[in-house]
C-alpha cells in the first residue's frame, strides 16, 4: 500500500507517495535520484548511506521511509549551499581525503553532524566521532586533517 | 592449428577495430583524431599468453583534439580510486604542451577505447604510460606539421606554449591546437616506440597534483554504477546457495510470486526475482524456499594447514643457486619455521553492481569492473552475442584491490535484462560480496635458512604452498638459494571457492615469511636488525630505500628485542622498492596490539604524480594493518562464516597510526607501480615490532590479540 509521506528535503517540501515501508536510502536512489547516498552493507555497518535527519546522522540503508515523515533530511546533494561547497566539502578536497570516494558522502555528512554538537572537536573526538565508518582505500588520516580543517574554519567563520 | 585459430581472432579483431573506428567517428564528431599504438609491444611486455593475443595489433589508444582545444585521451584503463584518471592527463598534457585541465581522460568504454587486459597489477603508469606519452609526443609532432602549413614556417622554427602553437622568429604568427582542428575529421595513424626520455623536461609530471574527480566524489555528483538509472529499469536479486559446492535438488518461488510488483525469472538453476522497488526484491528473494545437497571439502579455517599439507600439490622451483646442502655446511645456526596466511576478502564498499540494457540486437552492460574487455568476452559468450554488439562501460568504481578484476555480476545483469526485457539493475548485497570474492588464498611457507658466524645468510630453502609466488625470491645476496612453489593441480583442489588477486597478490605474505625469518637470524646473531638487512644485501635500491625509512623515522640502533616496539621489512613489488618501520605497543595483558607510527621509504622511479603517489602509499599501509591485525575471512567447507562488516573487521579510524612516507628522488629513471608496493612489508613490520616490544615470534597472520597472548605466553 502506497501512502503520502511529507519531509523537508534538503531544504525543499517535499511530498512523496510511495511504499513506506521502503527503505530511505532506495527512495532517495531510485525515485527521488539523489544517488550520493550509497549502499554499501545494507545493516548499517559501514556507513557510506549515511543523511543528516534532524540534523542527526543516521543510516538510511535500516530506516523504512515512513521515519522521515515531517522531518528534515540532509544528504550530500543539499549541503552545498548557494552554489558555495560545504567547508566539510572544500576541505576534503583540499586535504584530497578520499580515493575512490565511494565512502566520502557518509563520511561528510557524518562528520557534519558531529560538527554540529560539537564544533571545535579534538582529534580524539574526530577519530570516535568517525569510527564507525569504514573506508578501504585508506585515506583516514586525511579525513581526520580534513575534518579538523573544516572545524577550525567553521568556528572562524562565527 | 592453434596459429590459424590465432590469425582468425586477429582478423576478427581488425574487423571490430574498423566497426569501432567507424562507430566512434560517428559518435564523437569533428577534430583530430591520432591513433596510436605500441611498437613490438609484445617483445617488450611481459603478460600472460593468453592476456597477449588481443595485444597485438590493435591500435592501442587514440587521441581526440576537439575545435575547442580540448585532448581527451580514450584507454581502457579504469578509475578505481587509484588516481590514473590524474597521473595519465598529466603525461599527456607535458608532452602535449598543453594545460593539465584541458585533458580529458576517457576510461573503460568497449565501444569508444581501443582493447585493454585491464587495470590491475600496478601496470598503468609503468606499461601503458611510457607507450602513451610517446604517443603524445608523436602526436605533438603531427600537430607542429599542420601548424608549419597553418603559419607557413618550418615545423622546427616552431613551440608550443599551453596549446598553442607560436613561431619563435615572429611570436605573432601562432595558431592554437583547437584552430587547427577546426572543421577537421582527420585521422592519423602512429606506430609508436618506447621513448627515449629526457624526463628534465617535463613540467606538469614530477608535479603534485590532487584528484581531478574530487569535486564531483564530495559533492555525490560522481557516478558509480548503481547510480545509473534507466526507463523501466527493474532491480534484480539473485537466488544464491548457501555454500560453493552447494546443488539445488528442489526449489518452491511461490512465496515470492505473492509479492506485489515482483517478478520470478528462471532459467534452470540460475533464479531471480525483479522488482522496481529494490526493498520488494529483498523481501521476495528470502522468500524462495531451495533445498540443496552438499558436497563439500572437509576443510575450515581452523583445519587450514593441515588441509592443505596433506593435498597434493604441483611443484615448481622458481630459482636456484649454488648449492643448499654445502651452504648448510658452513652455518653457524640453522632456523627453521613455518609461515601461515588466510583467505582475505577484497570487501570495496560499492559491492560488485551492473547495469544491462538490450536494445535490439545489442546489449549495453555498465559496470563496476576493472576488466571492461574481459566482461565484454564473457558476455559475448553467454548471450552469443557478436562481440561488436557488446558494450560495457565503465564508471566510477567505488574500489577494486583486485577483486573487480572478475565481472560476474556483469553477466548476470546481461542475462536477466535478455529474460525480462527490460534494463536490469543488480547491486550485490554485502553477503553476496563476501561470498562471491576471489579471495586472496591463503598459503603457508617452509623456510629453512642459516647464517655463519660473522652473521652472514648462507643458505635460503624457501617453500611456498599455494598463496603464489609474487615476492618470493629472496632479495638478499645469499649464495646458495631454493625457491619452490607448491601449487594447486588441477585435479586435487585445495581452495574451497574461489581465489584471486589481492593487492600485490601474495607479496604480503611472501614479505612477511622472508623479513620474520631475517629477522629471527638479526636477532640470534645479535645484531641490529637493520645492520644485519644492509650487511647481507647487494641491491643498492633495496640499501637505499631502508636508509630512507630509517632516516625517516629516526630509526636508532639496538639489537631485538630491545622492548621498543620497532620493527623493520622492505621487498620488491610491481617493480618498487619499499621498506617500512612501525612502532607498535603491545597489551602484554590483552593482546591487542596498537600500531603508533610507520614510516615507508618507496623507490618507484620517476614518480609521475608525487600526491598520487604518496595517497597510494598512505593508502597502502592503512589497508594493509587489516591484513596484519584483522582479516581472516572464516569459513566451514563452502560456506563462507564472515557475511558483514560485523565480524570481519576492516581498518578503522583508530587503528591508523602516524604515517610518514618518503619517495626516492629517481626522475631519471622509468616509472614503476605504486598502487601496491607499500602494503608487502606492513605485516611483516609489525610481527617484527611485536617481536621487539615482548620477545614473541608471530608465526600466522593476522595477530590477534588471542593469537599474540599465545605467543607472548610461550616466552
Amino acid at each position: 500500500m502506497e501512502e503520502t509521506i511529507r519531509f523537508t528535503l534538503n531544504g525543499m517540501e517535499t511530498e512523496l507517495v510511495t511504499d513506506p515501508n521502503q527503505t530511505l536510502l532506495w527512495v532517495l536512489r531510485n525515485q527521488l535520484g539523489l544517488t550520493g547516498t550509497k549502499y554499501g552493507c545494507g545493516i548499517g555497518f559501514c556507513g557510506a548511506c549515511t543523511v543528516l535527519i534532524d540534523m542527526e546522522p543516521v543510516r538510511s540503508c535500516m530506516l523504512p521511509v515512513s521515519e522521515v515523515e515531517g522531518k528534515s533530511v540532509i544528504t550530500i546533494e543539499g549541503l552545498a549551499s548557494n552554489g558555495e561547497l560545504h567547508p566539510l566539502q572544500k576541505a576534503f578536497i583540499d586535504h584530497d581525503a578520499l580515493q575512490c570516494g565511494y565512502c566520502t558522502s557518509g563520511m561528510i555528512l557524518t562528520a557534519a553532524g558531529m560538527l554540529m554538537k560539537n564544533p571545535s572537536p579534538t582529534r580524539q573526538e574526530i577519530i570516535e566521532g568517525l569510527e564507525d565508518n569504514l573506508c578501504r582505500c585508506g585515506a583516514h588520516n586525511r579525513i581526520i586533517d580534513a575534518v579538523q580543517t573544516a572545524a577550525n574554519e567553521m568556528e572562524g567563520g562565527k | 592449428m592453434k596459429r590459424k585459430e590465432e590469425n582468425i581472432k586477429e582478423m576478427n579483431r581488425d574487423e571490430r577495430f574498423t566497426l569501432k573506428r567507424r562507430s566512434f567517428m560517428k559518435m564523437l564528431g569533428g577534430g583530430i583524431f591520432i591513433f596510436f599504438r605500441p611498437w613490438e609491444a609484445l617483445d617488450l611486455l611481459s603478460i600472460p599468453a593468453e592476456q597477449a593475443r588481443t595485444l597485438t595489433k590493435d591500435y592501442n589508444t587514440f587521441l581526440r583534439i576537439a575545435e575547442d582545444g580540448t585532448v581527451s585521451c580514450f584507454t581502457g584503463k579504469i578509475e578505481m580510486g587509484q588516481g590514473v584518471i590524474t597521473s595519465l592527463a598529466q603525461m599527456m598534457a607535458d608532452e602535449l604542451n598543453v594545460p593539465y585541465e584541458k585533458v580529458k581522460m576517457v576510461m573503460g568504454d568497449t565501444e569508444l577505447c581501443p582493447y585493454d587486459q585491464g587495470t590491475w597489477g600496478s601496470l598503468t603508469t609503468r606499461q601503458f604510460g611510457p607507450f602513451m606519452r610517446a604517443a603524445a609526443a608523436e602526436a605533438k609532432g603531427v600537430l607542429l606539421d599542420l601548424a608549419s602549413e597553418h603559419i607557413g614556417a618550418p615545423a622546427q622554427q616552431l613551440e608550443v606554449i599551453d596549446g598553442i602553437v607560436i613561431d619563435t622568429k615572429d611570436n605573432r604568427r601562432k595558431v592554437s591546437y583547437g584552430q587547427l582542428a577546426k572543421g577537421k575529421k582527420l585521422e592519423k595513424y602512429l606506430d609508436v616506440k618506447p621513448p627515449v626520455e629526457d624526463y628534465k623536461k617535463f613540467t606538469i609530471v614530477g608535479k603534485p597534483y590532487k584528484h581531478s574527480d574530487a569535486k564531483l566524489k564530495v559533492t555525490g555528483e560522481a557516478k558509480y554504477t548503481g547510480d545509473l538509472k534507466l526507463p523501466g529499469m527493474v532491480f534484480a536479486r539473485i537466488l544464491r546457495p548457501p555454500s560453493h559446492g552447494a546443488k539445488m535438488t528442489s526449489v518452491d518461488v511461490s512465496g515470492a510470486e505473492k509479492i506485489e510488483g515482483v517478478k520470478v525469472v528462471r532459467d534452470g538453476d540460475f533464479i531471480a526475482v525483479v522488482s522496481e522497488n529494490r526493498d520488494k526484491a529483498d523481501e521476495a528473494i528470502v522468500k524462495i524456499n531451495a533445498e540443496y545437497s552438499f558436497d563439500e571439502m572437509q576443510v575450515n579455517d581452523k583445519t587450514l594447514k593441515e588441509w592443505m599439507l596433506k593435498t597434493d600439490s604441483g611443484t615448481n622451483v622458481v630459482r636456484t643457486g649454488g648449492d643448499l646442502t654445502a651452504g648448510r655446511q658452513e652455518c653457524d645456526k640453522i632456523f627453521e619455521h613455518e609461515y601461515q596466511d588466510p583467505y582475505l576478502a577484497h570487501a570495496p564498499i560499492e559491492t560488485h553492481t551492473a547495469l544491462a540494457v538490450i536494445e535490439r540486437d545489442k546489449v549495453t552492460v555498465w559496470a563496476s569492473t576493472q576488466s571492461p574487455f574481459g566482461l565484454q568476452d564473457s558476455i559475448t559468450g553467454e548471450l552469443g552475442f557478436p562481440r561488436e554488439n557488446v558494450r560495457v562501460i565503465t564508471p566510477f568504481l567505488g574500489g577494486g584491490f583486485g577483486g573487480k578484476a572478475p565481472a560476474q555480476q556483469g553477466v548476470e545483469a546481461a542475462r536477466l535484462a535478455k529474460m525480462t526485457g527490460k534494463p536490469v539493475m543488480v547491486v550485490w548485497t554485502r553477503d553476496e560480496e563476501f561470498f562471491y570474492d576471489t579471495f586472496h588464498p591463503a598459503g603457508i611457507i617452509k623456510l629453512t635458512s642459516g647464517i655463519d658466524k660473522t652473521g652472514m645468510i648462507k643458505f635460503w630453502d624457501y617453500n611456498v604452498y599455494f598463496s603464489g609466488t609474487r615476492g618470493a625470491d629472496a632479495i638478499y645476496d645469499i649464495p646458495n638459494v631454493k625457491i619452490t612453489s607448491y601449487s594447486e593441480k588441477r585435479n586435487a583442489p585445495v581452495h574451497p571457492f574461489g581465489t584471486g588477486a589481492w593487492r600485490a597478490p601474495n607479496n604480503n605474505t611472501n614479505t612477511f615469511a622472508r623479513e620474520s625469518q631475517i629477522d629471527i637470524m638479526a636477532s640470534a646473531a645479535g645484531i641490529d636488525p637493520l645492520e644485519f638487512r644492509l650487511k647481507n644485501l647487494k641491491d643498492e635500491k633495496m640499501i637505499d630505500s631502508l636508509k630512507a625509512a630509517a632516516e625517516k623515522f629516526g630509526y636508532v640502533a639496538g639489537k631485538a628485542p630491545s622492548e621498543r616496539g620497532i620493527g623493520i621489512a622492505c621487498g620488491t613489488d610491481a617493480g618498487s622498492w619499499v621498506a617500512t618501520i612501525a612502532e607498535v605497543k603491545v597489551s602484554k595483558n590483552s593482546g591487542k596490539v596498537r600500531v603508533n607510527r610507520i614510516a615507508c621509504a618507496q623507490d618507484m622511479g620517476l614518480c609521475v604524480n608525487p600526491q598520487g603517489a604518496q595517497l597510494q602509499m598512505e593508502g597502502c599501509l592503512s589497508m594493509g594493518l587489516g591484513y596484519t591485525l584483522a582479516e581472516e575471512v572464516k569459513f566451514e567447507g563452502g560456506n563462507i562464516r564472515d557475511r558483514n562488516f560485523d565480524s570481519y573487521q576492516i581498518p578503522r579510524f583508530s587503528w591508523i597510526p602516524k604515517i610518514d612516507c618518503v619517495i626516492l628522488d629517481r626522475k631519471d629513471q622509468a616509472p614503476q607501480g605504486c598502487g601496491e608496493p607499500a602494503i608487502i612489508a606492513v605485516g611483516a613490520s609489525v610481527a617484527n615490532a611485536i617481536y621487539d616490544a615482548t620477545g614473541a615470534r608471530l608465526f600466522r597472520m593476522p595477530f590477534t590479540p588471542e593469537r599474540v597472548l599465545e605467543a607472548i605466553n610461550k616466552v
